[in-house]
């Protein structure tokens, strides 16, 4: 080839291909073998490590529990302001009404009580009081109903009102599919079709077809019950009678005929009933529920994501007027992670303290002697987490070791023993002792490679034993000491264990607050939060830790 | 620089260095040339003050120095490896001894700079260490022992990991710096060359004694004993028996039954076994160079190297089949061919009947 084709052109190989994809192709099955090799672990981590992250990332802004479970009021409430101070119009009662019952029927209300009531507190009790009585609002008018026409109370009256015909078709024939299939003894599972309404009726009478479809659909998916069997629970007569309140007669001449037939006496006679309030029935079951607070609350929640768990966070609520301060008393959680840092920092400071030494006396003796010590040093490795907390416990309670001692030795009187667990100072010791390896490890790492001849270099040029050390060993074992403190750090400031059993209250970390609110508050949005809150600080101090020491100048060896 | 009587042992059982006495004259170039383990490297690191002497004194312009730590000592040393402070500069390097001896800083930087000048790294001084190549971290390791103006510097084999071309090239810079300079230089190796181009004086070390110290001539002309013989350059030995001394002239019955002349260097009487030695390139093959009455010797061409500026022929002498001989590449010079005999002779003084050890 020659020099001036290579010069004006790509650089092409031997078979006259560009070399970059020939190189490109060569690479590429190494690439792939290399992947192949990863792969199993690569899945592994993804499946059982990253997911579960990205999942908890998820739960710490996701919010849609409101809108899952009170569609009809949270599109309600959009226009009403709560700044009226007014609890909201009956309208909004109503579509509250008809998804409450549903949410009864589905056991959901409960779980979105205990939702609502992270953000204000007695809104749970309000939804469980609530929930019990939801389906007997608009009995009275469904007696009414059924005194103008009896005919109402009855489940096929319905049918002709609000199914659709082709869905009572489907029906009729996946059930007796389902008859035949069990008197042959077949294992029969296809889903029964879903109630389907009949069309112009949701025109017509909106609230009573979208409160009658719920209601069918929810006595097929949770009871497995054929709706054409199933009375209308009362919410359902509720929305009839607000539906033909509204509506003049030439609205109910565009239903057809068996349904105006149905439906004529019916609205002739609706003017004439007796009314009930529906405000004042949610007053009887509960007070709280003319507090337009609780509305404001759940307007404010109605999005499906929400930054009220991270406000939380940072002892910051959100309120339907924005983000306020959390009241005096409840605000935590700034303290706790300040604590967290500061008691990392501390444990960092206090392993390099004792560590250095350490470290240097390893690096500078004989191997033989240098492996016995190691041993020495991986020791605790041996044994199990929490027995060496619990070692601490019995040594540093005040009527342990230490203080036995120090009062037999006279130092302490009796009287006065220490308190040396169950606070920072617990914490503190115990989490030292516990990541000490951690530090010591990268710290002999590094010193093993400093050749002594620096040292001895220093020396033969006039430095004295400190200046040597000082000007010449140590800025070269800074890499150990970068190494030791990020991993110190990290495994501290996310620790668990140690703090829950030593801790007492002032002793306690972030992490404690993240399972408490896992295991048992079970505000799982919350812990989430506080986990990325805690996940990005790691990061961000990593991130600072980088531009100023430099990560190249981390090393373990 | 006087080592008086000075022994060494590290465990307490074996003596390192076994009763060393060794004086260095002022500006002189001294090089301790042994084997691994022969005890040199102890004595340059007693002599900087990283160990110190079992017994015996080291003394410094006739001082003591065996209680003085390191660092007041005031001597300049250069590293196998170095040792630059990979976390400081060039520049930095050198200034640190100036530094911890408090000299002020525009003094300090123009020693730098002198320093730096003096070994052509003068554009080098904000570069890492790690950035040098090899010869160069050697130049600036050289200029950081001698930027305090010390009057002894010490080195320990500083030129081992350097290839060959750079290392000859520092040889001749090394020396030129030395004398330049007037220091008195302390150089440990176990090349011998290095220590024959560089040195003014060569002390010879094995098992922790001084065999011989002596100029680098005299060291490879006249070696006191056959270590040395067979230790600095190359060497071609026969064991024979001394039949008779006369004259300052060793007669050498050779083990074939041979006999030959040879100088008697530490044998005393007839009787005595001894290993004689000769040099390659000191072998005659033209007799008419000889005087009439050497002793000639039958020899048998083995093999024969063409190596451009001389020939080395290898020949069986008195059974030993390892005889090498060098001839220079002349015109009139014959080439040996293999299997051919000759015979082969020597001026008594070049040909050393040395102890049988």
């Amino acid at each position: 080839m020659s020099d001036a084709a290579s010069q004006t052109g790509p650089v092409l190989s031997a078979d006259g291909k560009p070399l970059k994809r020939s190189l490109q192709r060569a690479l590429r099955a190494q690439k792939l073998r290399a992947l192949a090799l990863i792969a199993p672990l690569l899945i592994f981590i993804l499946v059982t490590f990253i997911a579960p992250i990205a999942d908890m990332l998820f739960r710490s802004v996701e919010n849609q529990i409101v809108s899952d479970t009170l569609p009809r009021t949270t599109r309600a409430l959009q226009d009403w302001d709560h700044k009226a101070g007014q609890p909201p119009s009956e309208d909004v009662f109503a579509a509250f009404t008809y998804d409450l019952v549903a949410a009864a029927e589905r056991k959901e209300h409960t779980r979105l009580g205990t939702r609502l009531n992270y953000e204000m507190t007695g809104i749970s009790s309000l939804f469980r009081k609530t929930g019990r009585r939801v389906d007997d609002f608009g009995e009275t008018y469904m007696d009414q109903f059924t005194q103008v026409d009896p005919a109402l109370e009855r489940p096929e009256t319905w049918m002709t009102l609000m199914a659709a015909p082709d869905w009572q078709a489907d029906y009729a024939a996946w059930d007796a599919a389902r008859v035949a299939a069990n008197k042959a003894g077949r294992d029969f599972d296809q889903p029964a079709p879903l109630f389907r309404l009949k069309a112009g009726v949701a025109e017509v009478l909106p609230e009573t077809a979208d409160a009658y479809a719920e209601f069918a659909r929810l006595a097929q998916t949770e009871n497995a019950d054929n709706p054409a069997d199933e009375e209308p629970w009362p919410p359902v007569f509720l929305a009839l009678y607000r539906d033909l309140i509204h509506v003049g007669p030439g609205a109910i001449g565009r239903l057809d005929d068996a349904s105006q037939a149905i439906l004529a006496p019916a609205h002739d006679a609706v003017e004439t009933f007796e009314t009930v309030d529906l405000v004042d029935l949610y007053l009887d079951a509960d007070e709280d529920w003319q507090n337009p607070q609780v509305w404001a609350t759940i307007q404010a929640f109605a999005p499906a994501y929400t930054p009220g768990y991270f406000l939380s966070s940072v002892d910051l609520k959100q309120t339907p007027d924005g983000v306020a301060a959390q009241p005096e008393d409840q605000r935590i959680y700034v303290m706790l992670f300040q604590r967290t840092l500061f008691m990392s920092l501390v444990i960092m400071g206090s392993c390099v303290l004792l560590g250095y030494p350490i470290a240097y006396l390893l690096s500078n003796l004989p191997m033989r002697t240098s492996n016995v010590l190691l041993i020495l040093v991986l020791l605790p490795f041996w044994t199990s987490l929490l027995v060496r907390t619990s070692a601490w416990k019995v040594l540093l309670q005040q009527q342990g070791v230490i203080n036995d001692v120090l009062v037999w030795m006279g130092i302490v009187a009796d009287d006065a023993r220490l308190v040396m667990i169950n606070n920072q100072f617990g914490t503190i010791v115990a989490m030292t002792h516990i990541l000490l390896p951690f530090m010591i490890l990268p710290l002999y790492s590094v010193m093993k490679t400093i050749p002594p001849s620096y040292v001895r270099a220093a020396k033969s040029l006039g430095a004295t034993n400190w200046t040597a050390f000082w000007r010449v060993y140590f800025p070269q074992s800074v890499p150990g000491i970068g190494a030791g403190c990020i991993l110190v750090f990290i495994l501290a400031i996310g620790y668990y264990i140690t703090p829950e059993l030593v801790g007492g209250t002032t002793g306690t970390f972030i992490s404690n607050r993240i399972a408490y609110h896992i295991s048992s508050s079970l505000n799982w949005g919350l812990a989430a939060a506080l986990g990325t809150i805690l996940l990005a600080v790691v990061l961000i101090l990593y991130w600072l830790y980088d531009r100023i020491v430099g990560i190249d100048n981390v090393s373990l060896g | 620089m006087v080592f008086d009587r000075v022994q060494k042992s590290y465990d307490g059982e074996t003596l390192v260095v076994k009763d060393l006495n060794l004086s260095i004259g002022r500006g002189e170039f001294l090089t301790m040339l042994g084997p691994s383990g022969s005890g040199k490297t102890t004595c340059l690191m007693m002599l900087a003050g990283f160990e110190t002497a079992t017994h015996g004194d080291i003394l410094l312009d006739g001082q003591p120095i065996n209680n003085i730590p390191p660092h007041k000592r005031g001597i300049g040393m250069v590293f196998q490896n170095y040792a630059l402070f990979p976390h400081m500069t060039v520049a930095e390097n050198l200034a640190f001894p100036l530094e911890v001896r408090k000299v002020g800083k525009s003094e300090r930087e123009e020693k730098v700079n002198r320093a730096l000048d003096m070994v052509q790294m003068g554009a080098f001084g904000g570069r890492r260490p790690a950035q040098l190549s090899g010869g160069q971290q050697q130049r600036i390791a050289l200029a950081r022992a001698l930027v305090f103006e010390p009057e002894l510097v010490l080195m320990d084999e500083p030129l081992g990991a350097l290839d060959k071309q750079l290392r000859e090239h520092m040889q001749f810079e090394i020396t030129r710096l030395a004398h330049n300079l007037g220091i008195t230089t302390v150089y440990v190796t176990h090349d011998q060359t290095e220590a024959l181009t560089m040195s003014d004086r060569v002390a010879v070390f094995n098992d922790g004694r001084i065999q011989q110290l002596a100029p680098p001539d005299e060291l490879y002309e006249q070696p006191q004993n056959s270590f040395v013989a067979q230790f600095i350059g190359e060497n071609n030995t026969l064991m024979g028996t001394v039949k008779e001394i006369t004259n300052g002239v060793a007669l050498v019955e050779l083990d074939d039954g041979e006999v030959i002349d040879a100088k008697p260097v530490n044998v005393s009487k007839p009787g005595d076994r001894t290993l004689v030695s000769i040099r390659p390139e000191r072998v005659e093959i033209n007799k008419d160079r000889l005087s009439p009455d050497a002793h000639l010797i039958h020899a048998e061409v083995l093999e024969f190297i063409y190596m451009g500026d001389i020939y080395r022929t290898r020949l069986r002498v008195a059974g030993n089949d390892e005889f090498v001989i060098k001839t220079r590449n002349a015109p009139d010079q014959r080439r040996l061919k293999p299997g051919e005999h000759i015979e082969i002779g020597w001026l008594p003084d070049d040909c050393r009947a040395l102890d049988a050890r």
